[in-house]
């Protein structure tokens, strides 16, 4: 038994013959990304071919407009994704945002900045809500924010009352409903603070420590804990940003149909988890990347804009979401088999 | 020897007691580390030596008992604590995070940042000079195949894997090194390679704590052995006083300590 441990052969790299048949799953394991690029550029393609008007300026337009809130809100999701957490309260925690936002400036008669600072501020709370039943209360991530959508939701039907509220048009709130561009090429600048986010997310999952540390616990919690990293305070954090995360992409929702209510799409939770998995980000935490996530939210985007202008009827756009949804997540699953030893 | 003796222990505990449910894993343990010493703790499997040292290493919490640093008693709430006191550890579960590649784990919970205006305000990582840092403390192992610093680690062999554990710990230390089992997923040459690593460091002037299961190498490398046996410190023996067959007819209470 002394001599247990010195006679194991030195172990080496795979053997010649598995590699071969891991390769494409090693290649889309260390480029999560590489598959959501291929779908989009493909379907871009087809639906082009079927129809002229997909490339049209406008038509272009059109979709990047539709995708600034759902990006928004599938940016949050995908940082708290990476922690192998979910977020259910999404579209939920947005629509109280909007609301304060809105309702504070018209209904309070408080500036429109201020409003803005207040309903960001409400945002935040709502993932601090979320971070502490997650990382106090060790409350899973699923059951805290199943619970909080319901907070979120009464709460925001409670201060809305049924209205719907209209900023004046001068109000900051609807800024980011500017238009920008030439002849009929036009975003928002929603469109553009939505980009902007996911650059500045790229750059700080990619780049600074926090970021590694948001990989590392989702990856292996416990592992992270050993290496010195604060863990709660990691999931505290990211709950928070996402909240803040949620709040601008309320405040993009304003801009785009200039009032707020809070008879937004039912589907904004899951349609953010649609984008974060077709976009290639793990489940299972630690894995995938937030520019995955901007691919996933412009593929659901192009599928349901290309089948509509093919004629096709809308059940058959679900069907199709339903099972990018399906292929996503077994890609994954395959991916993550036998990495562990 | 005997200058140790007189010496203060830089790491030390009495009557460290934890238990897992109803697993009593340590029943009053007793430790005694002094500086520039290699340590070998030994035991049978489930003697409590891995939660021994995760109570050292800030891992979990003892129940009851005391730890002393440097002669002043200490409370580490965390693994970082122990780290900043300058007690690094190599795991038996190694603590790595598979999706990060090897300089990143090397470096995980103390990334580099850059010096200039884009590390202090947008704390910029400096991943070049991480990457080459690592790649040094690896290169330092001698197990050449570890090559390319930039591989995920998930894609290594358990070997490889325990390699790293073992690189980043040497590299971080600088009072005391526990390592856990470090050579149990090697080969004979990678061991070896492991053994020298453990006299280097010794000769630098660190404490090195060494659980193993391989009484050749202990008996090479040890100043002194730490016997574990049911939860507790049954007796502390060093190569010169006791043969090989003793020290595992004590550690298996075949022997009265
Ligand atoms: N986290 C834990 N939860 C429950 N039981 C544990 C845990 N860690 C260790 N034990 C138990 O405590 C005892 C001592 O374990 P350990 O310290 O790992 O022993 P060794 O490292 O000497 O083999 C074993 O019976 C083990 O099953
Ligand atoms: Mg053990």
């Amino acid at each position: 038994m002394a001599e247990r441990s010195t006679v194991t052969a030195p172990e080496r790299t795979t053997p010649v013959g598995r590699r071969r048949s891991a390769s494409a799953r090693e290649m889309l394991r260390a480029h999560p990304t590489l598959g959501p690029l291929v779908v989009l550029v493909v379907s871009v393609v087809v639906f082009g071919l079927i129809n002229t008007r997909f490339f049209s300026p406008a038509n272009l337009s059109i979709m990047l407009q539709e995708v600034a809130v759902i990006g928004l809100l599938a940016l949050g999701q995908t940082i708290i994704i990476l922690t192998a957490g979910i977020d259910l309260s999404v579209g939920a925690a947005m629509i109280l945002a909007q609301m304060v936002m809105a309702g504070t400036e018209v209904n309070s008669g408080v500036p429109a900045g201020l409003a803005l600072i207040i309903g960001m501020l409400v945002a935040l709370l709502t993932g601090l809500a979320n971070g502490f039943l997650v990382t106090r209360l060790h409350v899973p991530p699923f059951i805290a924010t199943l619970g909080t959508l319901g907070v979120f939701t009464a709460a925001g039907l409670k201060y809305a009352n049924g209205q719907t509220v209209n900023p004046p048009q001068s109000s900051v709130l609807l800024w980011s409903g500017k238009l920008l561009g030439t002849g009929t090429f036009r975003i928002t600048t929603g469109v553009l603070t939505m980009l902007a986010f996911y650059l500045v997310f790229a750059y700080v999952l990619g780049r600074t420590a926090w970021g590694r540390h948001v990989y590392a616990v989702g990856d292996d919690i416990e592992a992270a804990r050993l290496s010195g990293i604060h863990s709660a305070r990691v999931l505290l954090s990211v709950y928070v940003i996402a909240g803040l995360i949620y709040g601008v992409a309320g405040w993009v929702q304003i801009g785009r149909v200039s009032s707020a209510s809070t008879n937004i799409s039912p589907t904004l939770n899951l349609d953010s988890i649609t984008a974060v998995v077709i976009g290639g980000v793990s489940l299972f935490g630690g894995r995938g990347a937030v520019l995955g996530t901007l691919l996933g939210a412009l593929i659901v985007q192009v599928f349901q804009n290309g089948l509509a202008l093919a004629g096709v009827q809308e059940l058959y756009q679900q069907l199709a979401e339903g099972l990018l949804v399906i292929a996503a997540v077994s890609v994954d699953r395959w991916i993550r088999r036998e990495t562990r030893q | 020897m005997t200058q140790t003796a007189t010496r203060t222990p830089i790491l030390a505990a009495t009557g460290l007691v934890k238990t897992f449910g109803h697993v009593e894993a340590l029943r009053g343990a007793d430790f005694e580390l002094f500086p520039g010493e290699v340590l070998a703790v030994i035991g049978d499997n489930g003697a409590g030596k891995s939660t021994l040292i995760q109570c050292l290493s800030g891992a979990i919490a003892p129940d009851e008992g005391h730890i002393f640093f440097d002669g002043v008693e200490v409370r580490f709430k965390d693994p970082l604590q122990a780290r900043h006191a300058g007690i690094e550890t190599l795991y038996q579960s190694l603590a790595v995070s598979p999706a990060l590649d090897i300089a990143s784990n090397i470096y995980l919970g103390r990334e580099l940042r850059r010096r200039d205006v884009v590390g202090r305000v947008f704390r910029m990582l400096d991943i070049r000079t991480m990457r080459r840092l690592a790649e040094q403390y690896v290169r330092n192992l001698g197990i050449e195949t570890l090559q390319d610093i930039t591989q995920r680690v998930e894609v290594l062999s358990g070997g490889q894997r325990q390699a790293v554990a073992i690189a980043r710990a040497a590299a971080f230390g600088s009072k005391v090194i526990i390592l856990d089992e470090p050579t149990a997923a090697l080969g004979v040459r990678e061991a070896s390679h492991v053994e020298d690593l453990i006299r280097t460091l010794r000769d630098r002037g660190l404490a090195v704590v060494l659980i193993s299961h391989n009484m050749p190498s202990v008996f090479r490398l040890a100043d002194r052995i730490h016997i574990q046996r049911l939860g507790r410190r049954i007796a502390v023996v060093t190569p010169q006083s006791h043969s090989m067959s003793e020290v595992v007819a004590i550690m298996t209470g075949a022997a009265a300590a």
